[in-house]
Protein backbone atom coordinates (compact mmCIF):
# COMPACT_ATOMS: atom_id res chain seq x y z
CA UNK A 1 0.00 0.00 0.00
CA UNK A 2 1.03 3.22 -0.82
CA UNK A 3 1.75 5.87 2.12
CA UNK A 4 2.79 9.54 2.63
CA UNK A 5 5.80 9.83 4.19
CA UNK A 6 6.71 13.97 5.93
CA UNK A 7 10.58 14.02 5.56
CA UNK A 8 12.77 17.13 7.81
CA UNK A 9 16.16 18.50 7.25
CA UNK A 10 16.90 18.73 10.65
CA UNK A 11 20.60 20.12 11.18
CA UNK A 12 22.85 18.37 13.69
CA UNK A 13 22.78 20.12 16.76
CA UNK A 14 21.08 19.77 20.43
CA UNK A 15 17.47 20.96 20.53
CA UNK A 16 16.43 21.10 16.91
CA UNK A 17 15.22 17.07 17.36
CA UNK A 18 12.69 18.35 20.19
CA UNK A 19 12.19 21.55 18.66
CA UNK A 20 10.63 19.45 15.27
CA UNK A 21 8.89 17.31 18.14
CA UNK A 22 7.27 19.70 19.98
CA UNK A 23 5.34 20.99 16.70
CA UNK A 24 3.97 17.51 16.18
CA UNK A 25 2.94 17.75 19.70
CA UNK A 26 1.44 21.16 19.67
CA UNK A 27 -0.52 20.07 16.78
CA UNK A 28 -1.71 16.68 18.25
CA UNK A 29 0.26 14.46 15.67
CA UNK A 30 1.23 11.18 16.55
CA UNK A 31 4.42 9.66 14.97
CA UNK A 32 3.83 6.08 13.86
CA UNK A 33 7.13 4.98 12.31
CA UNK A 34 10.24 6.76 11.96
CA UNK A 35 13.94 6.68 10.83
CA UNK A 36 16.95 9.24 10.70
CA UNK A 37 19.80 9.01 8.22
CA UNK A 38 22.43 11.30 9.26
CA UNK A 39 25.43 13.37 6.83
CA UNK A 40 27.96 15.14 8.32
CA UNK A 41 26.47 18.24 9.75
CA UNK A 42 22.58 17.38 9.20
CA UNK A 43 20.15 14.58 9.33
CA UNK A 44 16.96 14.02 7.39
CA UNK A 45 14.16 12.56 9.39
CA UNK A 46 11.49 10.73 7.88
CA UNK A 47 8.65 10.19 9.45
CA UNK A 48 5.13 8.24 9.49
CA UNK A 49 2.46 10.60 11.19
CA UNK A 50 -0.76 10.15 12.15
CA UNK A 51 -1.97 13.00 9.77
CA UNK A 52 0.74 13.55 7.14
CA UNK A 53 -0.95 16.87 5.69
CA UNK A 54 -1.22 18.49 9.00
CA UNK A 55 2.04 17.45 10.30
CA UNK A 56 3.67 18.51 7.20
CA UNK A 57 1.70 21.80 7.57
CA UNK A 58 2.85 21.95 11.49
CA UNK A 59 6.08 21.40 10.99
CA UNK A 60 6.64 23.88 7.84
CA UNK A 61 5.17 26.75 10.11
CA UNK A 62 7.72 25.69 12.59
CA UNK A 63 10.32 26.64 10.30
CA UNK A 64 11.21 23.47 8.95
CA UNK A 65 12.29 22.32 5.61
CA UNK A 66 9.80 19.12 4.98
CA UNK A 67 9.13 17.13 1.55
CA UNK A 68 6.19 15.04 1.49
CA UNK A 69 7.17 11.44 -0.19
CA UNK A 70 5.11 8.44 -1.49
CA UNK A 71 6.29 5.15 0.35
CA UNK A 72 5.46 1.73 0.02
CA UNK A 73 4.01 0.61 3.53
CA UNK A 74 3.53 -3.86 3.76
CA UNK A 75 2.37 -5.49 6.51
CA UNK A 76 5.11 -8.71 7.36
CA UNK A 77 4.97 -11.75 9.46
CA UNK A 78 7.24 -10.78 12.53
CA UNK A 79 9.34 -14.11 12.77
CA UNK A 80 12.70 -15.16 11.14
CA UNK A 81 12.87 -14.98 7.58
CA UNK A 82 9.44 -12.36 7.85
CA UNK A 83 11.44 -9.93 6.10
CA UNK A 84 13.54 -11.90 3.66
CA UNK A 85 10.38 -13.41 2.20
CA UNK A 86 9.08 -10.32 1.50
CA UNK A 87 11.65 -8.63 0.16
CA UNK A 88 13.58 -10.99 -2.19
CA UNK A 89 10.97 -10.80 -4.91
CA UNK A 90 11.82 -7.15 -5.43
CA UNK A 91 15.80 -7.93 -5.43
CA UNK A 92 14.38 -10.87 -8.55
CA UNK A 93 12.18 -8.10 -10.38
CA UNK A 94 15.83 -5.81 -10.18
CA UNK A 95 14.13 -3.13 -8.11
CA UNK A 96 16.24 -1.35 -5.82
CA UNK A 97 15.75 -0.41 -2.57
CA UNK A 98 16.76 2.86 -1.64
CA UNK A 99 16.32 3.05 2.23
CA UNK A 100 13.20 1.35 4.46
CA UNK A 101 12.29 1.20 8.06
CA UNK A 102 10.33 -1.25 10.11
CA UNK A 103 8.48 -0.97 13.11
CA UNK A 104 6.52 -3.25 15.28
CA UNK A 105 2.29 -3.49 14.73
CA UNK A 106 0.71 -3.33 17.96
CA UNK A 107 -0.71 -6.76 16.99
CA UNK A 108 0.89 -9.79 18.23
CA UNK A 109 2.94 -11.50 15.36
CA UNK A 110 2.76 -8.98 12.81
CA UNK A 111 5.23 -6.04 11.75
CA UNK A 112 5.39 -3.32 9.29
CA UNK A 113 7.83 -2.33 6.37
CA UNK A 114 8.47 0.80 5.11
CA UNK A 115 10.24 1.15 1.75
CA UNK A 116 11.40 3.89 -0.88
CA UNK A 117 12.38 1.86 -4.06
CA UNK A 118 13.20 2.81 -7.61
CA UNK A 119 10.01 2.26 -8.77
CA UNK A 120 7.25 2.47 -6.99
CA UNK A 121 4.25 0.95 -8.60
CA UNK A 122 6.15 -1.93 -9.96
CA UNK A 123 7.17 -2.90 -5.71
CA UNK A 124 3.31 -2.39 -5.08
CA UNK A 125 2.44 -4.61 -7.39
CA UNK A 126 4.59 -7.22 -6.31
CA UNK A 127 4.06 -6.91 -2.72
CA UNK A 128 0.75 -6.91 -3.35
CA UNK A 129 -2.01 -6.08 -0.51
CA UNK B 1 72.22 45.83 -2.50
CA UNK B 2 70.01 48.42 -4.28
CA UNK B 3 69.95 46.77 -7.71
CA UNK B 4 68.73 50.17 -9.79
CA UNK B 5 70.59 53.28 -8.23
CA UNK B 6 69.57 55.36 -10.81
CA UNK B 7 65.58 55.06 -10.23
CA UNK B 8 66.23 53.81 -6.50
CA UNK B 9 67.98 56.76 -5.50
CA UNK B 10 66.72 59.60 -7.34
CA UNK B 11 66.90 62.74 -5.97
CA UNK B 12 62.80 63.42 -5.50
CA UNK B 13 62.53 66.06 -8.00
CA UNK B 14 64.32 64.45 -10.18
CA UNK B 15 61.70 61.26 -9.91
CA UNK B 16 58.81 63.44 -9.85
CA UNK B 17 59.75 65.37 -12.93
CA UNK B 18 59.81 61.62 -14.53
CA UNK B 19 57.03 60.91 -12.94
CA UNK B 20 55.41 63.65 -14.70
CA UNK B 21 56.60 63.13 -17.93
CA UNK B 22 55.23 59.59 -17.64
CA UNK B 23 52.16 60.62 -16.70
CA UNK B 24 51.71 62.52 -19.71
CA UNK B 25 52.41 59.79 -21.88
CA UNK B 26 50.01 57.36 -20.00
CA UNK B 27 47.27 59.97 -20.66
CA UNK B 28 48.04 60.22 -24.32
CA UNK B 29 47.91 56.93 -24.88
CA UNK B 30 44.93 55.58 -23.02
CA UNK B 31 43.18 58.06 -24.78
CA UNK B 32 44.57 57.11 -27.80
CA UNK B 33 44.38 53.46 -27.59
CA UNK B 34 41.48 52.35 -25.01
CA UNK B 35 37.42 53.62 -25.90
CA UNK B 36 37.17 53.10 -22.10
CA UNK B 37 39.36 55.78 -20.74
CA UNK B 38 39.08 57.91 -23.88
CA UNK B 39 34.81 58.54 -22.56
CA UNK B 40 36.02 58.69 -19.30
CA UNK B 41 38.70 61.47 -20.18
CA UNK B 42 36.35 63.69 -22.94
CA UNK B 43 33.26 63.79 -19.88
CA UNK B 44 36.03 65.37 -17.86
CA UNK B 45 37.17 67.45 -20.56
CA UNK B 46 41.15 66.25 -20.29
CA UNK B 47 44.13 65.33 -22.60
CA UNK B 48 47.37 65.03 -21.85
CA UNK B 49 47.85 68.56 -21.83
CA UNK B 50 45.22 69.53 -19.18
CA UNK B 51 48.68 67.81 -17.34
CA UNK B 52 50.70 70.21 -16.17
CA UNK B 53 52.37 68.63 -12.87
CA UNK B 54 51.75 65.94 -10.47
CA UNK B 55 49.54 68.04 -8.46
CA UNK B 56 46.43 67.52 -11.60
CA UNK B 57 46.45 63.96 -10.83
CA UNK B 58 43.48 63.97 -9.04
CA UNK B 59 41.62 65.70 -12.26
CA UNK B 60 42.11 61.96 -13.73
CA UNK B 61 39.20 59.51 -13.49
CA UNK B 62 39.54 56.30 -11.18
CA UNK B 63 39.63 52.82 -12.51
CA UNK B 64 37.93 50.77 -10.03
CA UNK B 65 37.78 46.74 -10.52
CA UNK B 66 34.48 46.32 -11.72
CA UNK B 67 35.90 48.26 -15.17
CA UNK B 68 38.00 45.25 -15.48
CA UNK B 69 34.61 42.79 -15.15
CA UNK B 70 32.34 45.47 -17.85
CA UNK B 71 35.45 45.27 -19.95
CA UNK B 72 36.60 41.61 -19.78
CA UNK B 73 38.14 39.82 -21.25
CA UNK B 74 40.32 42.49 -23.35
CA UNK B 75 38.49 45.74 -23.47
CA UNK B 76 41.33 47.41 -21.46
CA UNK B 77 44.14 46.49 -23.73
CA UNK B 78 45.84 49.53 -25.07
CA UNK B 79 47.57 46.99 -27.54
CA UNK B 80 46.75 44.46 -29.96
CA UNK B 81 46.17 41.35 -28.68
CA UNK B 82 49.26 40.19 -31.12
CA UNK B 83 51.51 42.12 -28.47
CA UNK B 84 50.58 40.43 -25.67
CA UNK B 85 53.30 37.64 -24.65
CA UNK B 86 51.32 36.33 -21.52
CA UNK B 87 48.31 36.47 -19.40
CA UNK B 88 48.19 35.70 -15.66
CA UNK B 89 44.67 36.15 -13.76
CA UNK B 90 43.49 36.86 -9.93
CA UNK B 91 39.66 36.17 -8.77
CA UNK B 92 37.02 38.84 -10.13
CA UNK B 93 33.98 39.77 -8.32
CA UNK B 94 31.64 36.92 -9.64
CA UNK B 95 32.75 33.94 -12.00
CA UNK B 96 34.94 35.93 -14.61
CA UNK B 97 38.86 36.34 -13.37
CA UNK B 98 40.63 39.69 -13.58
CA UNK B 99 42.98 39.43 -16.50
CA UNK B 100 46.45 40.50 -16.83
CA UNK B 101 47.89 40.65 -19.71
CA UNK B 102 52.04 42.03 -20.42
CA UNK B 103 53.99 42.68 -23.62
CA UNK B 104 57.50 41.79 -24.13
CA UNK B 105 58.24 45.35 -22.63
CA UNK B 106 55.93 44.74 -19.68
CA UNK B 107 57.70 41.41 -18.59
CA UNK B 108 61.16 43.22 -18.64
CA UNK B 109 60.00 46.09 -16.40
CA UNK B 110 58.20 43.23 -14.41
CA UNK B 111 61.56 41.29 -13.93
CA UNK B 112 62.96 44.00 -13.26
CA UNK B 113 60.67 45.78 -10.06
CA UNK B 114 61.32 42.12 -9.15
CA UNK B 115 64.81 42.10 -9.05
CA UNK B 116 64.65 45.18 -7.61
CA UNK B 117 62.29 43.45 -4.80
CA UNK B 118 64.11 40.27 -4.12
CA UNK B 119 67.89 42.62 -3.97
CA UNK B 120 65.76 45.38 -1.76
CA UNK B 121 65.02 42.31 0.88
CA UNK B 122 68.27 41.41 0.73
CA UNK B 123 68.93 38.45 -1.21
CA UNK B 124 71.71 38.28 -3.70
CA UNK B 125 73.33 36.42 -6.57
CA UNK B 126 75.04 34.25 -3.84
CA UNK B 127 71.54 32.90 -2.72
CA UNK B 128 69.43 29.89 -3.49
CA UNK B 129 65.58 31.02 -3.35
CA UNK B 130 62.77 28.78 -2.82
CA UNK B 131 60.02 29.63 -4.71
CA UNK B 132 56.48 28.37 -2.69
CA UNK B 133 54.56 30.63 -3.92
CA UNK B 134 52.16 29.25 -6.44
CA UNK B 135 53.04 28.73 -10.19
CA UNK B 136 50.10 29.43 -12.96
CA UNK B 137 47.67 32.02 -13.13
CA UNK B 138 48.47 32.83 -9.99
CA UNK B 139 51.40 36.19 -10.63
CA UNK B 140 53.47 35.57 -7.65
CA UNK B 141 54.82 31.96 -9.10
CA UNK B 142 56.32 33.29 -11.84
CA UNK B 143 56.78 36.38 -10.86
CA UNK B 144 59.44 35.39 -7.96
CA UNK B 145 60.83 33.13 -10.45
CA UNK B 146 62.29 35.85 -13.26
CA UNK B 147 62.99 38.09 -10.22
CA UNK B 148 65.15 35.17 -8.33
CA UNK B 149 66.69 34.21 -11.77
CA UNK B 150 67.49 37.99 -12.67
CA UNK B 151 69.29 38.84 -9.76
CA UNK B 152 71.58 35.77 -10.04
CA UNK B 153 70.04 33.56 -7.18
CA UNK B 154 69.64 30.02 -7.71
CA UNK B 155 66.02 28.99 -8.00
CA UNK B 156 64.31 26.28 -6.92
CA UNK B 157 60.42 26.75 -8.83
CA UNK B 158 59.06 24.27 -5.69
CA UNK B 159 55.59 26.11 -6.34
CA UNK B 160 52.89 25.57 -3.73
CA UNK B 161 51.79 22.14 -1.24
CA UNK B 162 53.82 19.41 -0.43
CA UNK B 163 55.20 21.23 2.86
CA UNK B 164 57.33 17.35 3.40
CA UNK B 165 59.14 17.87 -0.07
CA UNK B 166 59.39 21.79 0.64
CA UNK B 167 61.59 20.83 3.72
CA UNK B 168 63.67 18.49 2.11
CA UNK B 169 64.33 20.96 -0.34
CA UNK B 170 65.90 23.41 1.97
CA UNK B 171 67.52 20.92 3.87
CA UNK B 172 69.46 18.95 0.78
CA UNK B 173 69.71 22.05 -1.31
CA UNK B 174 70.93 24.65 0.61
CA UNK B 175 67.98 27.06 0.42
CA UNK B 176 69.20 30.50 1.84
CA UNK B 177 65.94 32.53 0.93
CA UNK B 178 62.31 31.22 1.01
CA UNK B 179 59.86 32.95 -0.81
CA UNK B 180 55.62 32.43 -0.03
CA UNK B 181 53.04 33.45 2.32
CA UNK B 182 53.31 34.37 5.79
CA UNK B 183 50.80 31.81 6.66
CA UNK B 184 52.68 29.17 4.60
CA UNK B 185 56.26 30.16 6.40
CA UNK B 186 54.11 29.17 9.69
CA UNK B 187 52.84 25.93 8.45
CA UNK B 188 56.68 24.68 7.01
CA UNK B 189 57.99 26.14 10.62
CA UNK B 190 55.50 24.03 12.50
CA UNK B 191 55.54 21.04 10.29
CA UNK B 192 59.69 20.91 10.54
CA UNK B 193 58.76 20.86 14.27
CA UNK B 194 56.69 17.58 13.67
CA UNK B 195 59.08 15.82 11.63
CA UNK B 196 62.35 16.77 14.19
CA UNK B 197 63.72 18.83 11.75
CA UNK B 198 65.53 22.09 13.62
CA UNK B 199 65.44 24.39 10.77
CA UNK B 200 67.88 27.00 12.78
CA UNK B 201 69.98 24.17 11.52
CA UNK B 202 69.26 25.27 7.78
CA UNK B 203 70.94 28.05 5.70
CA UNK B 204 67.47 29.57 5.66
CA UNK B 205 67.81 33.40 6.46
CA UNK B 206 65.29 35.64 4.86
CA UNK B 207 61.53 34.99 3.92
CA UNK B 208 60.05 36.94 1.29
CA UNK B 209 56.23 37.46 2.35
CA UNK B 210 53.57 38.37 0.69
CA UNK B 211 50.19 37.60 -1.45
CA UNK B 212 48.17 38.29 2.04
CA UNK B 213 47.87 40.71 4.97
CA UNK B 214 49.76 40.21 8.00
CA UNK B 215 50.15 41.87 11.33
CA UNK B 216 53.67 42.93 13.26
CA UNK B 217 52.84 40.00 15.72
CA UNK B 218 52.92 37.78 12.67
CA UNK B 219 56.05 39.09 11.76
CA UNK B 220 57.66 38.40 14.88
CA UNK B 221 56.16 34.45 15.46
CA UNK B 222 57.74 34.08 11.99
CA UNK B 223 61.08 35.70 13.45
CA UNK B 224 60.96 33.89 16.26
CA UNK B 225 60.04 30.04 14.65
CA UNK B 226 61.97 30.49 11.67
CA UNK B 227 65.79 31.66 11.47
CA UNK B 228 64.58 34.43 9.00
CA UNK B 229 64.15 38.09 8.71
CA UNK B 230 60.64 38.41 7.64
CA UNK B 231 60.32 40.70 4.81
CA UNK B 232 56.83 42.32 3.69
CA UNK B 233 55.68 42.65 -0.28
CA UNK B 234 52.98 44.17 -1.72
CA UNK B 235 51.27 43.93 -5.69
CA UNK B 236 47.93 43.34 -7.52
CA UNK B 237 47.05 41.64 -10.73
CA UNK B 238 45.52 44.97 -11.81
CA UNK B 239 48.85 46.64 -11.34
CA UNK B 240 51.41 44.15 -11.98
CA UNK B 241 51.59 41.69 -9.55
CA UNK B 242 54.29 41.35 -6.98
CA UNK B 243 56.91 43.64 -7.64
CA UNK B 244 54.71 47.15 -6.84
CA UNK B 245 56.62 47.55 -3.27
CA UNK B 246 58.51 45.81 -0.77
CA UNK B 247 60.42 46.65 2.47
CA UNK B 248 64.26 46.85 2.60
CA UNK B 249 65.92 44.73 5.55
CA UNK B 250 64.88 48.47 8.13
CA UNK B 251 61.29 47.23 7.82
CA UNK B 252 59.92 50.24 8.32
CA UNK B 253 57.42 50.69 5.71
CA UNK B 254 57.93 49.30 2.07
CA UNK B 255 59.45 51.26 -0.69
CA UNK B 256 57.22 51.98 -3.99
CA UNK B 257 58.82 51.78 -7.40
CA UNK B 258 57.73 55.01 -7.86
CA UNK B 259 59.23 55.38 -11.39
CA UNK B 260 56.64 52.63 -12.91
CA UNK B 261 53.70 53.35 -10.08
CA UNK B 262 52.48 56.34 -9.29
CA UNK B 263 50.85 55.88 -5.77
CA UNK B 264 48.24 58.17 -4.03
CA UNK B 265 45.68 58.13 -1.19
CA UNK B 266 42.75 58.96 -1.09
CA UNK B 267 39.62 59.20 1.40
CA UNK B 268 37.59 56.34 0.10
CA UNK B 269 33.67 57.79 1.03
CA UNK B 270 35.03 61.17 -1.54
CA UNK B 271 37.67 60.29 -2.99
CA UNK B 272 39.51 63.08 -2.18
CA UNK B 273 42.87 63.27 -1.88
CA UNK B 274 44.55 62.70 1.80
CA UNK B 275 48.33 64.16 3.24
CA UNK B 276 51.30 61.68 3.61
CA UNK B 277 51.09 59.74 6.68
CA UNK B 278 47.39 60.25 6.88
CA UNK B 279 45.45 56.48 6.12
CA UNK B 280 43.15 55.63 3.55
CA UNK B 281 42.52 53.70 0.03
CA UNK B 282 45.51 53.46 -1.66
CA UNK B 283 45.13 54.69 -5.60
CA UNK B 284 48.07 53.39 -8.14
CA UNK B 285 48.69 54.49 -11.54
CA UNK B 286 50.81 52.52 -13.70
CA UNK B 287 53.16 54.66 -15.45
CA UNK B 288 54.94 52.23 -18.03
CA UNK B 289 52.92 49.32 -18.68
CA UNK B 290 52.17 48.86 -22.01
CA UNK B 291 49.57 45.69 -22.30
CA UNK B 292 47.01 46.93 -19.52
CA UNK B 293 48.32 50.40 -18.09
CA UNK B 294 45.60 51.27 -14.93
CA UNK B 295 44.93 55.28 -14.68
CA UNK B 296 44.20 55.67 -10.86
CA UNK B 297 43.37 52.00 -9.66
CA UNK B 298 41.46 52.00 -6.65
CA UNK B 299 43.13 49.00 -4.67
CA UNK B 300 40.70 49.35 -2.07
CA UNK B 301 43.30 48.51 0.62
CA UNK B 302 44.02 50.36 3.51
CA UNK B 303 47.41 52.11 4.38
CA UNK B 304 49.16 55.29 4.66
CA UNK B 305 52.18 57.20 2.86
CA UNK B 306 55.65 58.28 3.76
CA UNK B 307 57.94 60.21 1.52
CA UNK B 308 60.89 60.64 4.29
CA UNK B 309 64.01 59.56 2.91
CA UNK B 310 64.90 55.49 4.28
CA UNK B 311 67.83 54.78 6.16
CA UNK B 312 68.72 52.35 3.26
CA UNK B 313 69.44 55.14 0.75
CA UNK B 314 66.48 54.88 -1.30
CA UNK B 315 64.32 58.18 -1.57
CA UNK B 316 61.74 55.95 -3.19
CA UNK B 317 58.35 56.73 -1.10
CA UNK B 318 57.36 53.96 1.65
CA UNK B 319 53.77 52.32 2.14
CA UNK B 320 52.78 51.36 5.62
CA UNK B 321 51.75 47.64 5.91
CA UNK B 322 48.08 47.18 4.44
CA UNK B 323 45.57 47.03 7.74
CA UNK B 324 42.41 46.91 6.13
CA UNK B 325 40.42 46.74 3.02
CA UNK B 326 37.30 49.02 2.34
CA UNK B 327 35.37 46.29 0.56
CA UNK B 328 34.52 42.77 1.69
CA UNK B 329 37.41 40.95 -0.68
CA UNK B 330 38.83 37.85 1.54
CA UNK B 331 42.30 36.57 1.26
CA UNK B 332 41.89 33.19 2.36
CA UNK B 333 45.58 31.43 1.51
CA UNK B 334 46.61 34.18 -0.54
CA UNK B 335 43.71 34.17 -2.46
CA UNK B 336 41.48 36.74 -3.29
CA UNK B 337 37.78 35.77 -2.27
CA UNK B 338 34.64 37.92 -3.00
CA UNK B 339 31.42 37.33 -0.96
CA UNK B 340 29.92 38.44 -4.65
CA UNK B 341 31.82 35.16 -5.92
CA UNK B 342 29.74 32.77 -3.68
CA UNK B 343 26.83 34.32 -3.98
CA UNK B 344 27.19 33.42 -7.75
CA UNK B 345 27.93 30.10 -7.53
CA UNK B 346 25.00 29.50 -5.37
CA UNK B 347 22.61 31.18 -7.97
CA UNK B 348 23.42 28.82 -10.31
CA UNK B 349 23.02 26.10 -8.35
CA UNK B 350 19.75 24.96 -9.34
CA UNK B 351 17.29 25.36 -6.33
CA UNK B 352 19.67 26.14 -4.22
CA UNK B 353 19.02 29.84 -1.73
CA UNK B 354 21.18 32.16 -2.14
CA UNK B 355 21.15 33.10 1.18
CA UNK B 356 24.96 31.98 2.55
CA UNK B 357 27.34 32.74 5.43
CA UNK B 358 31.22 32.82 5.36
CA UNK B 359 33.33 31.29 8.19
CA UNK B 360 36.83 32.23 7.58
CA UNK B 361 39.27 30.66 10.46
CA UNK B 362 42.80 30.16 10.77
CA UNK B 363 43.72 26.36 12.04
CA UNK B 364 47.11 25.52 12.61
CA UNK B 365 48.42 28.54 10.84
CA UNK B 366 46.35 27.52 7.78
CA UNK B 367 42.88 29.83 6.51
CA UNK B 368 39.90 27.45 6.68
CA UNK B 369 37.03 28.27 4.61
CA UNK B 370 33.56 26.98 5.20
CA UNK B 371 30.64 28.21 3.49
CA UNK B 372 26.98 27.53 5.24
CA UNK B 373 24.26 27.39 2.58
CA UNK B 374 20.72 27.46 3.74
CA UNK B 375 18.42 24.35 1.88
CA UNK B 376 15.11 25.20 0.51
CA UNK B 377 12.33 22.91 0.43
CA UNK B 378 13.19 22.59 -3.68
CA UNK B 379 16.54 21.19 -2.95
CA UNK B 380 15.24 18.98 -0.28
CA UNK B 381 15.48 15.26 -0.59
CA UNK B 382 14.36 12.35 1.57
CA UNK B 383 17.45 10.20 -0.01
CA UNK B 384 20.53 11.25 1.56
CA UNK B 385 22.55 10.41 -1.38
CA UNK B 386 20.74 12.97 -3.18
CA UNK B 387 21.58 15.72 -0.44
CA UNK B 388 24.99 14.22 0.04
CA UNK B 389 25.26 15.26 -3.90
CA UNK B 390 23.92 18.61 -3.78
CA UNK B 391 26.51 19.11 -1.03
CA UNK B 392 29.29 18.16 -3.51
CA UNK B 393 28.01 20.08 -6.48
CA UNK B 394 28.16 22.97 -4.06
CA UNK B 395 31.59 22.39 -3.21
CA UNK B 396 32.99 21.61 -6.68
CA UNK B 397 31.07 24.64 -7.99
CA UNK B 398 32.83 26.37 -5.34
CA UNK B 399 36.21 25.32 -5.78
CA UNK B 400 36.50 25.53 -9.71
CA UNK B 401 35.16 29.61 -9.28
CA UNK B 402 37.38 30.55 -6.25
CA UNK B 403 40.44 28.42 -6.57
CA UNK B 404 40.65 27.04 -3.15
CA UNK B 405 38.77 24.48 -0.96
CA UNK B 406 36.04 24.71 1.03
CA UNK B 407 33.81 23.00 3.10
CA UNK B 408 29.88 23.26 2.02
CA UNK B 409 27.58 23.25 5.51
CA UNK B 410 24.12 22.10 4.63
CA UNK B 411 22.02 24.51 6.88
CA UNK B 412 18.06 24.79 7.62
CA UNK B 413 16.41 28.25 6.33
CA UNK B 414 16.73 30.78 8.91
CA UNK B 415 19.90 29.81 10.14
CA UNK B 416 22.21 32.47 9.00
CA UNK B 417 20.88 35.56 11.19
CA UNK B 418 19.58 38.41 8.96
CA UNK B 419 20.21 41.95 10.00
CA UNK B 420 17.78 44.82 9.20
CA UNK B 421 16.78 41.86 6.29
CA UNK B 422 20.61 41.74 5.25
CA UNK B 423 22.48 38.71 5.91
CA UNK B 424 25.50 39.36 7.89
CA UNK B 425 28.09 37.61 4.73
CA UNK B 426 31.26 36.67 6.89
CA UNK B 427 32.43 36.04 10.22
CA UNK B 428 36.32 36.31 9.70
CA UNK B 429 37.73 35.00 13.26
CA UNK B 430 41.53 35.15 12.02
CA UNK B 431 43.27 37.33 14.30
CA UNK B 432 45.42 38.56 11.23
Amino acid sequence: MKTKQVSVFVENQPGRLVAMLEALRANDINIRALSVSEGGDFGIVRLILSDPKKGTNALRDAGFIVKETIVVQREIPDRPGGLLETIAPLARAGINVEYFYAYLDPTPGRATIVLKVSDMDRAEEILGQ
Amino acid sequence: MIWNPQYETMPRRELEKLQLERLKSLVARVYDKVPFYRQALQERGITANSISSLGDLPKLPFTVKQDFRDNYPFGLLAVPLQQVCRIHASSGTTGKPTIGPYTANDLRMWTEVMARTLSCAGMTKDDVMQNAYGYGLFTGGLGFHYGGERVGATVIPSSTGNTKRQLMLIQDLGTTVITCTPSYSLILAEAAVEMGVDLKLSKLRLGVLGAEPWSEQMRSEIQTKLPIKAIDIYGLTEVVGPGVCVECPAQCGMHIFEDHFLAEIVDPQTGNPLPYGQKGELVITTLTKEALPVMRFRTKDITSLNPEPCKCGRTLMRMSKVTGRTDDMLIIRGVNVFPSQIESVLLEVEGVEPHYLIIVDRLHHLDDLEIWVEVSEAVFSDEMRKMEALQKKVKDEMESTLGIGARIKLVEPKSIARTEGKARRVIDRREL
